[in-house]
């Protein structure tokens, strides 16, 4: 799968043949597979199928035990986990929580304000970080993510309490943010109902690579199929995601008959 | 004033600067009972420095930082540091070290002031130690503040971020046990944690970062001190435990006036 000079076809980062295997159990099988500039690229996976173990290899957190990750370098991740528990005890603010992510002094308060509007939580910069909403923080952790000017994002999705409606506000901006940052992005999906229609590639894991292509090629391949059943490949709901619409809460999720 | 009240001044103002901030990393991590098995610990750590005649200072430095070993290696093995690995450290290295205490015929030591402390016997000697490890354990923990803290908010995010894990805790726990050291001297092994935990619990209300909750908890702490000696000089009580008691109701008139 992988082409002789990844690079030269503007590859950001590779997974090559990468095994990871703990106490002996295969958590991930020679998995092949690269994320490209601009590109789009969604995981799914049942529940235990190694989603959060490939995004920890990819991200270096994990060594693979056979294969190798390989990126261009430099290569700036921004990371945006499913969610964030504050320790209660633990003061700080989102301006804080914010600038945290850059060790050079060159943050300049207009550029956290710009992002923080860009995603959506314009106005939290003073809040504690302990009092923001679930939804707020998805968004302030996104703008973290923003503010190292990523070549690449890789989003885990929350595994529980997503509304559908926030869900596809948040998959307009995603969609918004590779045509402004022209980055690549792995987004890891734990909700197979919705899968943004931007995507490039829909990639199938079952601890191994099951299948990828496009959101409608997928659905319809056998291994999906088999792997969900030809209900959960019927409830594959596609999210589109219209260009000219205004930006506001009101995404909709196509659901197509069969 | 007599001049043994204004040493235990002194010194416990200084352990208590120093107890601030680190007990607001403490608490952050929640690892009050982890505090507690290193504290506990100190005792098999003056068994052997009497038992061998070692500075008893550097003897205690050295069981606590090969307890915190112990544990960061279990920590990266997987094996959650669970409340009972810790509960098995802190109370079997207690009694062990009160064994030792007891069955060696060499050793007679007033066990009493290990457990509880003797602040008001306090030389000057101690109180340099205070100043020089207090001062260089600050020095250190300022290096390590930011990456610490990037780790307590999200640890994986501090990792992304390129924070050095193994390093930035293993200094901490260094500076940890460096403090432990000194300051179970002046209220004993069994009340140390609380002079690390109480002063920042009772800042964590109040502060609107944590450099401010780490400079509230010194204020808190600096002032148990001052009203635990002068408690302990006016009612002749023991000095450790009337420190304590003091942070506690400074904790307690804390969470009152902050109560929403």
């Amino acid at each position: 799968m992988i082409p002789a000079d990844p690079f030269q076809t503007r590859a950001l980062l590779c997974l090559d043949n990468v095994t990871v295997e703990r106490n002996g159990e295969k958590h991930l099988d020679r998995i092949n597979l690269c994320i490209n500039t601009g590109e789009i690229v969604t995981l799914v996976g049942p529940n235990g199928a190694g989603k959060s173990t490939l995004v920890k290899t990819a991200l270096g957190l994990l060594k693979p035990t056979q294969g190798q990750v390989i990126h261009s370098s430099p290569l700036t991740i921004g990371y945006v986990p499913q969610s964030l528990e504050l320790e209660e005890s633990m003061p700080v603010t989102v301006r804080r929580f914010l600038s945290a992510s850059q060790p050079l002094s060159d943050l300049k308060e207009k550029n956290l304000h710009k992002t923080l509007a860009l995603v959506g939580a314009p106005g939290l910069l003073d809040r504690p970080l302990r009092l923001v909403s679930g939804g707020e923080m998805r968004r302030i952790i996104l703008a973290r993510a923003l503010l190292k000017k990523p070549d690449m994002l890789i989003l885990d999705e929350p595994t529980s309490g997503v509304d559908v409606s926030g869900q596809a506000s948040l998959y307009a901006l995603i969609a918004d943010i590779r045509d402004e940052y022209h980055c690549g992005v792995l987004l890891v999906s734990h909700n197979l109902h919705i899968v943004m229609a931007a995507t490039d590639r829909v990639i199938c894991l079952n601890r191994h690579l099951c299948c990828s292509g496009t959101p409608e090629d997928v659905r319809a391949h056998p291994q999906f199929v088999s792997l969900f059943g030809q209900h959960g490949a019927d409830a594959l709901g596609i999210y589109r995601h219209d260009h000219d619409h205004e930006h506001n809460l009101s995404g909709e999720v196509c659901h197509e008959s069969h | 004033m007599e001049e043994f009240i204004l040493r235990a001044l002194i010194g416990g103002a200084g352990i208590a600067i120093v107890c601030g901030p680190l007990g607001c990393l403490v608490v952050w991590q929640r690892m009050t009972y982890f505090g507690a098995a290193l504290a506990h610990s100190a005792l098999l750590g003056i068994a052997l420095g009497l038992l061998f005649e070692l500075n008893l200072q550097v003897s205690i430095l050295g069981i606590c930082v090969a307890v915190s070993m112990i544990l960061l290696a279990m920590e990266k093995n997987d094996q959650v540091t669970s409340d009972s690995a810790l509960g098995i450290i802190a109370h079997g290295s207690l009694a062990i070290g009160i064994l030792v205490l007891t069955l060696v015929p060499s050793i007679r030591i007033d066990l009493m002031s290990y457990l509880f402390g003797d602040i008001l016997s306090i030389r000057w000697t101690d109180i340099y130690w205070i100043v020089i490890a207090g001062s260089g354990t600050l020095l250190i923990l300022v290096k390590i503040w930011k990456p610490l803290l990037s780790l307590i908010i999200h640890r994986d995010l501090a990792l992304v971020d390129g924070v050095k894990e193994s390093r930035v805790r293993l200094i901490f726990l260094i500076l940890l046990s460096i403090v432990i050291a000194i300051s179970m001297q002046i209220v004993g092994i069994l009340l140390v944690v609380s002079l690390l935990i109480i002063p920042a619990a009772s800042a964590s209300r109040w502060a609107a970062s944590p450099e401010q909750m780490a400079g509230y908890a010194i204020l808190c702490g600096v002032t148990a001190v001052g009203s635990g000696i002068f408690l302990s000089f006016l009612w002749d009580t023991p000095a450790g435990p009337s420190i304590v008691a003091a942070a506690t109701l400074i904790y307690l008139l804390s969470a009152a006036l902050t109560r929403r």
